[in-house]
């Protein structure tokens, strides 16, 4: 057989139920890919050995029955995994072990998954090109010396360079779809509440939202099949019927209504972006749908309001970390309070200490109204946007990210120019609304870019079917030399 | 708005994170060039836009104030980074 590790999730699902593989060779060709991987650093903790056991358990007494039968699947460092090492890619908690199950990973495993590694990541999700990871930078397979994107670029760069074969991250910002446009993959933030948050290390509460990234949008609506559910532990869990995405995924989108946000028209974005945007639209018209221009006005706003929202709801749920409960403690202090500051001083990074000092700041007597209040305002506007859109419109077009995978190093020390990498897709977390990235072509590089399809709350179907059109109209390729199995 | 020494000071004691002297101009300089940026919002008339509370639209569900777990104490105990049998241990509070 073709290396199975290449395949498309559906695929390989298909190739287990028809018993034409078994989860231990499946297995076993991700953990050689993992082991042969000399340079990308995706992964934190090497779950192989237990995985394997999984396989050969599975194997024995093969549930078919299930949506993700005997499927071994890497995860971002984010989702606590019981008794096994979860860190958020901070020094904080290098050693924590919890002991208890994320809801979402707990959902994988009860639809036959099993657990294959735990994914690098940027330190507790703060970050756009995995460059504040405490345990390394992680590498874009696309190219030697570009970041996979952030903050789930672990899980983006493992899927593209097939250590896993599907993944699920975070995103806050746009930190799974930014990451999935920079290595050639699908990454899909849900509706704020589709999927539970419980169990998953806490960065802006209101924004947090997990999700799928796959190779294909097929593979996407199959694993958001198998995530997406009523949470009683989390209180802003959405209680509706489960929906069979995959089951109901089609092609036929004629006569949907797509807007085209001229806000989105940036200043210096590159011809490229401008040209894969225009290709998305006539491809959209080419299958049936039509084009309508909308304006939301207050696009560039979200950014700025983005930096008051999410460090204030860092800076309150990473009070947490005091050095006493669980995670790092210092040695250093004379007395309980100074134990509290230097724990807290050594064991976060650089990122995200200025983010809690931010969010600390605008939440400040004095300072509250000013900014954080503000921002709440800002943010309903932004929502109003795009509420009076969809009057008009089923799904929005835009660009994924104003620019194709760049350099490591390139923006680390300009904090604003690494922001603004995220324009494009945090006004949908603001929004609590659904939208979805695919890989839609290439720059001058080479380098993959994506396109993005914004929907109304809960109606992934509609988003699913018109990237799954998309999808097969464009064709999107990528053959990596991988070259990061050369030693020397 | 200017950020100075003293406001960083300010701010990294209520945040109970000790900032470096070193680390304190790079810190002037991050911070006042992310607030000049957010800052932006001011251009914006919102007198008469209500905040946003909930990005659900629905109120928060609420449930009966039930134990529903208990007894692990070990459990609970078993990441902390110093205690003993019973208790989380940290410095001396009282003389």
């Amino acid at each position: 057989m073709s290396d199975i590790s290449k395949k498309s999730l559906t695929e390989i699902v298909k190739l287990i139920k028809k018993k034409e593989i078994k989860s231990e060779e499946l297995t076993q060709s991700f953990i050689k890919n993992i082991n042969n991987d000399k340079k990308l650093n995706s992964f934190i903790t090497n779950c192989s050995e237990n995985a394997l056991k999984k396989a050969q358990n599975f194997d024995k007494s093969p549930k078919l029955e299930t949506l993700l039968p005997g499927i071994p699947i890497a995860v971002k460092d984010l989702f606590c995994t019981k008794g096994v090492r979860t860190t958020a890619g901070s020094k904080m908690l290098e050693n924590f072990i919890p002991s208890y199950e994320s809801t979402i990973t707990n959902n994988l495993w009860n639809e036959g998954a099993f657990l294959l590694g735990k994914l690098n990541c940027d330190e507790y999700a703060m970050g756009s090109s995995n460059e504040t990871s405490y345990f390394g930078n992680v590498l874009n397979p696309i190219a030697e010396n570009t970041v996979p994107g952030g903050s789930s670029g672990g899980s983006a760069s493992a899927l593209a360079a097939d250590l896993t074969p599907t993944t699920i991250g975070t995103d806050t910002g746009g930190s799974i779809r930014q990451p999935a446009s920079f290595t050639g993959t699908v990454g899909l933030k849900p509706t704020y509440g589709l999927c539970s948050r419980w169990g998953i290390v806490a960065f802006a509460s209101s924004l947090d939202q997990a999700g799928p990234m796959t190779k294909t949008v097929q593979d996407c609506a199959l694993m958001l099949e198998a995530m997406a559910g009523f949470d009683k532990k989390d209180s802003t869990s959405i209680n509706k019927k489960k929906e069979n995405y995959s089951k109901n995924l089609t092609e036929n989108i004629k006569g949907l209504k797509i807007g085209i946000p001229k806000e989105y028209r940036v200043d210096g974005m590159p011809k490229e972006i401008d040209r894969l945007w225009e290709n998305g639209k006539k491809i959209l018209k080419d299958s049936g749908a039509e084009i309508i221009d909308i304006s939301l006005s207050n696009t560039k706003y979200a950014l700025p309001t983005y930096y008051i929202v999410a460090p204030a709801e860092a800076s309150s749920n990473l009070a947490r970390y005091d050095g006493v409960k669980y995670g790092f403690r210092s040695t250093k202090g004379n007395n309980l309070i100074e134990m509290y500051e230097n724990t807290r001083s050594e064991g976060f990074g650089d990122e995200v200490k200025r983010r809690i000092l931010i969010g600390t700041y605008v939440l400040s007597s004095g300072y509250y109204d000013a900014y954080y209040l503000k921002a709440q305002k800002v943010r309903q506007m932004i929502k109003n946007d795009f509420d009076q859109s969809f009057e008009k419109v089923d799904a929005i077009l835009t660009p994924a990210t104003p620019t194709s995978a760049f350099k490591i190093g390139e923006k680390k020390d300009d904090p604003i120019s690494m922001y603004l990498n995220d324009i494009f897709t945090v006004p949908v977390n603001l929004a609590g609304i659904p939208a979805i990235s695919i890989p839609a072509g290439v720059d001058n590089n080479n380098y993959p870019l994506g396109l993005q399809l914004i929907g109304k709350p809960l109606d992934e179907q509609k988003l699913l079917n018109i990237a799954y059109a998309v999808e097969k109209k464009i064709n999107f390729k990528q053959s990596l030399n991988r070259w990061w199995e050369n030693n020397v | 708005m200017s950020i100075d020494k003293d406001k960083i000071k300010h701010i990294s004691k209520l945040a109970r994170i000790s900032v470096d002297e070193e680390k304190i101009d790079d810190l002037i300089k991050d911070l006042s060039s992310i607030f000049n940026f957010i800052e932006q919002l001011n251009e914006l008339n919102t007198d008469k836009v209500e905040p946003l509370s909930s990005i659900l639209n629905l109120p928060l569900r609420s449930r009966k104030d039930e134990i529903n777990d208990g007894k692990i104490r070990d459990k609970i105990l078993e990441n902390s980074p110093q205690k003993n049998e019973e208790f989380f241990v940290v410095p001396k509070v009282i003389e």
